[in-house]
C-alpha cells in the first residue's frame, strides 16, 4: 500500500510528467486553432460531412477549450504542479535555511572556487579584523576544533523564485475558476435616451439577469476619421439606483464603467431605423432642448411656441449619412422649409429670435457587461509570475567561506564560495572579495 | 527624408552587414569585421531614425501613435530588436560570428516589412491604448531574443557536424572559427531564457489590454492560444535543461522548434487563421 501511494506520488510529482503535458496541451491547443469554435452544428456538418462533426460532437470540439477532456489536461497539469511542489519544497527550504557555518571543512576547503592566503597574526586577531571590514558580505562565526569558520551569503531567498513561479499559475488558474463560478459575460444594447435593468448572458439560452440597479444612455458618439474608418465609440452613461443618478461616465473603448462589481464596455452600436435626435437653442435666451423624432411627425417646443418635423430625406451618401428636409414654424405663422446634414449646425433666423438647430441619428450603444471577481487574483498571479521569472533566472545565491587555521603562529586563510547560478557574475564576486582581502593591510596577507 | 527612404536605406543596410558577416565565417575573413559591425551599427541608427520619423510624419498626417500598429511596423520593430540584441550580444561576448546566424533575420524581417503595405493608418479605437504599447515591446524583445536563441541553435548543429566523438574532424576547417559548442550551448540557453521572461511580460500585458477593452482576459483566439502554444516550447526546453540536463543538439532543435512556433504565432496565424488580433492581416 504504501509502495503504491509512493508511486503515485512519484508519477505526479515527476518532470517528465511536465514535459510530457507541455507537449500534450500544446498540441492540443492547435486543433482549436484550426477548428473554428463556437459555431453551430450546420456549420460543422456542413464543412466536415456528418459523421466528423458527430465525432466533434462527442469530443465536444466546437468548444473545445471547456471540454472535459481539455480540462481534465489542465487538471492534470495544476497536479502536477502542485505535487511537484510540495515533493521538492522541503529540499529547497533546507538550502535557504541552511547553516552554512555547520558545513563540513573538508568540504569548503575542496570547494572548485577557492583561494588561500598566509598570515603571520593570529588567527583570533585576523578573524576579527575580516568581521570588521566593510564588505558586501556580512560574516558569522563559529570557533572550530583547528581553527575559526567565517561563513556569509547573499540571495538565499532567490532559491524561492521556481516556487513563486509555479505557485503564480496556480493562483491564476484559481482565479479563473472564481471568474468563471462567481462571474459572467452578457451584453446589453441601449438606446440613446433610453435605460436598461437588465442584461443578456452569453449563454446558450441568453438568459436575461437582473442588474440590480439601472443604467441610461444619455449620448453615444461615433467618430470618424475623415478617412471614414472608425476612430471611436463613445457612450454617456448614467447609472440610476433608487431612482438616483448615483454615477455618471463617458466610456469608450478601452475605458469602461465600472459600478458594483460589474464592468460596461463599449463594445457595438447600431443606428435606429427612422429615429433622430434634434437638438435646439435660442439664441438671444440660450434656452435649449432636445427632442427625439420620427420623420413624417412633427413635436412641439411650447415655451418657443416652435413647432417642427422632418418632411423628406436623401441619401445615403459617403459614410451611410442622410440629409434632412425641416418644416419650420413658430409664432409668426410663416413657416419655412430647409435642408440639414447630419450633425452641422443650421442658424434658423425668425423675427423673434434665431435659433441653433441640429440633427442626428440616433444609436443604440452595444455594451459588453461582465463580472469578474477573480480578475484580481490573474492579475496578482501575473505579479508573482513575472517576479518569480526575474528572480529564477537571474538572481542567485551566493555563499563564502574563511577559514582560518593557525599552527606555529602562523596563519592559513582559505577563502572559499559557491553559487547555483551566474557562475561568471560569481567568479567577478569572488575575485572582489579576495583582492579586497589581499589588499587590506591590516590582515597582512600573502597570497600562496 | 522621409521614414520609408531611411527604412530602405536601413534594409539595404542589414542586406549588406548580413553578407559581411556571412564573408566573416565562411572566408574566415576577419578582417572584414569591423565594417561588418559599423555597417550594422550604421542600419541600426537609420532604423531607429525611420521609427522616429514615421512616429513624428503620423503625427503630421493625424492618425498620431507609436509607430508598432500594423504588420508593417512591427517587421520594422522586430528588425530593430533583432539588431540590438544581436549588437549587444556581439559587445558582450566579443564574437562576430554569431553575426553570420542572426544579423540575416534583421535583414529579412525589413525585407518582409518591404512586401508589406507601409501606409500610415489611423488607428482602430480598440488599438488606442498604453497596453498597445506595452504589449508590442515585450512580445518583440521576446521574439527578437528568440530569432538570435534560433540562429545560434542552427550554429549549434552546422558547428556539431564538424565534431566526432567530442574531437574536431578537421582543425582547419570552415567550421574551425566557430565558438566551442559548449559556449554557443551556453548563450543559447540563456538567450532562451531572456526571451521566455519578455514572452510571458508580453502575453500577460495582452492579456490585462484584453481585459481592459473587452472584459475577457483570455479568450482562446488563436493568436492567443498560439502564444500559449509558443510558451509551453519554450517551458519544456527550459525544464528539459534544468531537470534532464538537456543540451546540444536537442537544446539547438528547440530553439529553431521554438522560433518556428513565434513565427506561426506572429505571422502565420494573420494570415492563415481567423481571430481577434487581425491587424496585419488586412
Ligand atoms: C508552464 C508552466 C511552468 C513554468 C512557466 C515553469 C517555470 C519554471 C522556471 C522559471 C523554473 C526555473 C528554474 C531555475 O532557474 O532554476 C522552473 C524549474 C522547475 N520546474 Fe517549472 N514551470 C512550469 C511548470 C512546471 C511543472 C508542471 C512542473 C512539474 C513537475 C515543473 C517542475 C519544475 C522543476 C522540478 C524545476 C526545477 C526546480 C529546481 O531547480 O529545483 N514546472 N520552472
Amino acid at each position: 500500500m504504501q509502495k503504491n501511494k509512493n508511486e503515485v506520488w512519484a508519477f505526479f510529482a515527476s518532470v517528465k510528467l511536465a514535459l510530457f503535458t507541455f507537449f500534450i496541451l500544446a498540441a492540443a491547443s492547435i486543433i482549436g486553432t484550426l477548428i473554428p469554435q463556437g459555431k453551430e452544428m450546420q456549420f460543422y456538418v456542413d464543412a466536415f460531412g456528418p459523421g466528423t462533426a458527430k465525432l466533434f460532437q462527442i469530443f465536444n470540439v466546437p468548444d473545445m477549450y471547456n471540454s472535459w477532456w481539455f480540462v481534465s489536461l489542465l487538471v492534470l497539469f495544476s497536479l502536477n504542479l502542485i505535487v511537484c511542489t510540495i515533493d521538492r519544497f522541503p529540499n529547497i527550504w533546507r538550502l535557504v535555511t541552511m547553516d552554512n557555518l555547520a558545513m563540513d571543512i573538508g568540504r569548503i576547503l575542496k570547494m572548485p572556487k577557492r583561494q588561500t592566503f598566509q598570515s603571520d597574526l593570529p588567527a583570533s586577531e585576523l578573524a576579527r579584523a575580516v568581521e570588521g571590514m566593510s564588505t558586501s558580505w556580512k560574516f558569522d562565526k563559529a570557533e572550530k576544533e583547528e581553527g575559526i569558520l567565517l561563513a556569509a551569503q547573499k540571495g538565499a531567498w532567490t532559491r524561492l523564485g521556481v516556487i513563486s513561479v509555479h505557485v503564480s499559475i496556480l493562483v491564476i488558474f484559481i482565479g479563473a475558476i472564481i471568474g468563471s463560478i462567481f462571474g459572467f459575460k452578457g451584453s446589453v444594447m441601449i438606446r440613446e435616451g433610453g435605460s436598461a435593468k437588465e442584461i443578456y448572458l452569453h449563454d446558450a439560452n441568453n438568459t436575461k439577469i437582473p442588474l440590480g440597479f439601472e443604467v441610461r444612455c444619455d449620448r453615444f458618439e461615433l467618430q470618424r476619421y475623415n478617412t471614414g474608418a472608425p476612430k471611436e465609440f463613445i457612450s454617456d452613461l448614467v447609472v440610476i439606483e433608487n431612482g438616483e443618478e448615483v454615477r455618471e461616465k463617458t466610456i469608450e473603448v478601452n475605458d469602461p464603467l465600472k459600478y458594483r462589481g460589474l464592468t460596461f464596455y463599449q463594445s457595438s452600436y447600431q443606428p435606429l431605423e427612422d429615429a433622430y435626435a434634434i437638438k435646439i437653442e435660442n439664441q438671444k435666451t440660450e434656452a435649449s432642448k432636445k427632442f427625439y423624432i420620427g420623420p413624417g411627425s412633427a413635436v412641439e417646443w411650447k415655451e418657443e411656441g416652435l413647432k417642427f418635423g422632418i418632411t423628406n430625406r436623401m441619401g445615403p451618401y459617403g459614410m451611410g449619412e442622410y440629409r434632412h428636409k425641416i418644416w419650420f414654424n413658430d409664432t409668426s405663422q410663416k413657416p419655412i422649409e430647409f435642408w440639414t446634414e447630419e450633425g452641422k449646425m443650421v442658424i434658423v433666423e425668425r423675427p423673434e429670435a434665431d435659433y441653433l438647430f441640429s440633427l442626428r441619428p440616433l444609436y443604440y450603444t452595444g455594451l459588453q457587461v461582465a463580472k469578474d471577481p477573480g480578475v484580481w487574483w490573474v492579475y496578482i498571479g501575473c505579479g508573482i509570475m513575472l517576479l518569480g521569472l526575474y528572480v529564477a533566472f537571474f538572481l542567485s545565491h551566493k555563499k563564502v567561506w574563511i577559514y582560518i587555521s593557525e599552527k606555529d603562529s602562523h596563519s592559513r586563510i582559505h577563502l572559499s564560495g559557491s553559487s547555483n547560478k551566474n557562475k561568471i557574475g560569481f567568479d567577478n564576486d569572488f575575485s572582489a572579495l579576495s583582492e579586497k582581502l589581499e589588499q587590506n593591510d591590516s590582515l597582512k596577507l600573502i597570497r600562496e | 527624408m522621409n521614414s520609408s527612404q531611411l527604412l530602405g536605406f536601413t534594409t539595404f543596410a542589414y542586406l549588406t552587414a548580413s553578407i559581411l558577416y556571412i564573408g566573416i565565417f565562411v572566408f574566415r575573413a576577419k578582417k572584414l569585421g569591423l565594417a561588418a559591425s559599423l555597417l550594422l551599427i550604421v542600419g541600426f541608427l537609420f532604423n531607429t531614425g525611420g521609427i522616429a520619423l514615421r512616429w513624428v510624419e503620423s503625427y503630421q498626417i493625424g492618425a498620431g501613435h507609436a509607430p508598432m500598429s500594423n504588420m508593417y511596423e512591427s517587421l520594422v520593430f522586430f528588425a530593430w530588436c533583432i539588431a540590438i540584441f544581436y549588437l549587444f550580444l556581439e559587445f558582450k561576448f566579443k564574437n562576430r560570428l554569431i553575426g553570420a546566424f542572426a544579423v540575416p533575420f534583421a535583414f529579412l524581417s525589413m525585407a518582409l516589412a518591404g512586401l508589406t503595405d507601409p501606409d500610415i493608418k489611423p488607428l482602430i479605437p480598440a488599438l488606442q491604448s498604453n497596453w498597445l504599447i506595452a504589449h508590442v515591446v515585450t512580445c518583440f524583445v521576446g521574439y527578437a531574443a528568440f530569432a538570435v536563441a534560433a540562429g545560434m541553435g542552427i550554429m549549434y548543429l552546422v558547428g556539431s557536424t564538424s565534431v566526432e566523438g567530442g574531437k574536431e574532424k578537421n582543425p582547419n576547417g570552415l567550421l574551425a572559427t566557430l565558438p566551442s559548442l559548449k559556449v554557443i550551448d551556453d548563450i543559447t540557453h540563456k538567450t532562451i531564457v531572456f526571451g521566455f521572461l519578455w514572452l510571458s511580460a508580453g502575453i500577460i500585458t495582452g492579456a490585462i489590454w484584453a481585459n481592459s477593452a473587452w472584459g475577457t482576459y483570455w479568450s482562446w483566439d488563436p493568436k492567443e492560444t498560439w502564444s500559449l502554444i509558443t510558451w509551453f516550447v519554450y517551458a519544456g526546453a527550459l525544464h528539459a535543461r534544468f531537470t534532464k540536463g538537456w543540451g546540444g543538439k536537442r537544446i539547438a532543435w528547440l530553439a529553431i522548434i521554438g522560433f518556428l512556433a513565434v513565427v506561426f504565432t506572429y505571422y502565420g496565424v494573420n494570415y492563415l487563421l481567423s481571430g481577434l488580433h487581425s491587424y496585419g492581416g488586412a
